[in-house]
């Protein structure tokens, strides 16, 4: 994923952000493929997507956003780590609190 | 996060200073950043738990279209690339390789744009507007969220191409850059996610 250019680490290079592109267009196609042709049950392909998209928020973070955990970049990093478990707490407990809720009223 | 080429060198003696107050900004904006990818997980978790409420009328199968979104978010994905190119010409100080970067990211936006406007028009035209079923309010109210960022990204860098014709790339004009490139890139995440839960998820 990555080439080792430190120099232009902070900003990225052409050859960086060529990577990160051609990585991203795979990662955005094969979801797409599978879900339009229907070759695979839903099961695996509700987790094939969400394994998708993560790799591809991987891509975007290093590439685009260029976080690392150098000096200067650690504090983008770690905060941007703790909103992901902000976020996991909110969306996941939101989730769970209200499917329960739906299926105790619904049984 | 970002340091500043100076292509002047004329100001050598406070380049220390401009360093810091950049990099200060950039940080300040990348944490704002994040408080905005909780506005967005609120709207996530408010779209998963109501998609499934659609009132007796059309569900996510009935509407997407993944092909449309397909193309949508190929522009977006080219808007992403183009826009770091003019990050490295920023950072070289090519002033006219910026201007012309941004002015292809811009139009990758405005087709993006116009093509969720048009998805929207074609929803609502046939009565499919947010008022008729939760999960159709969840839908624009997720989607539209997304789509309003955009769109203040795209006035943003037409304020900021103007700037760069007429200022040049000042130490300033490279911290505003730098922060619209955090601002782009990071609702091309979004995006993802959008397209993952919403448009995958829904057409499955």
């Amino acid at each position: 994923m990555s080439q080792g250019n430190s120099h232009a680490a902070s900003h990225g290079s052409v050859r960086s952000y060529a990577t990160g592109f051609v990585l991203s267009l795979i990662l955005t196609v094969i979801p797409f493929w599978m879900v339009m042709s229907g070759h695979f049950d839903r099961h695996t392909t509700t987790i094939s997507i969400f394994a998708f998209a993560v790799a591809q928020i991987l891509v975007h973070l290093k590439a685009f956003l260029h976080l690392n955990f150098t000096r200067e970049g650690r504090i983008n990093s770690f905060s941007f780590m703790f909103t992901a478990l902000v976020i996991v707490l909110l969306v996941g407990l939101s989730i769970w609190i209200l499917s329960s809720a739906t299926l105790m009223m619904v049984h | 996060m970002s340091t500043h080429v100076n292509p002047a060198h004329s100001a050598h003696a406070h380049g220390h200073e401009h360093h810091d107050s950049g990099s200060s900004t950039v940080l300040g904006f990348w944490l704002y950043l994040m408080t905005d990818c909780i506005l967005f997980a609120t709207a996530f978790a408010t779209y998963s738990v109501l998609f499934q409420n659609t009132a007796g009328g059309i569900a996510g199968k009935d509407i997407f279209e993944l092909k449309y979104v397909l193309v949508e978010t190929f522009a977006l994905l080219l808007s992403s690339i183009t826009y770091g190119f003019a990050m490295i010409c920023a950072h070289k100080g090519n002033k006219a390789g910026v201007i012309g970067f941004l002015l292809v990211t811009f139009l990758f936006g405005a087709l993006f744009i116009g093509m969720e406007v048009n998805e929207f028009h074609h929803l609502i035209v046939e009565g499919h507007g947010p008022n008729a079923s939760a999960f159709l309010s969840a839908f624009f109210a997720l989607v539209g969220l997304h789509g309003l960022h955009v769109t203040a990204g795209l006035l943003w860098m037409a304020v900021l191409m103007l700037e760069t014709r007429k200022r040049g790339l000042q130490p300033r004009t490279l911290t505003r850059l730098s922060c619209l490139s955090l601002f782009w890139h990071f609702l091309d995440i979004v995006w993802i996610c959008v397209f993952t839960v919403v448009y995958l998820m829904g057409a499955m």
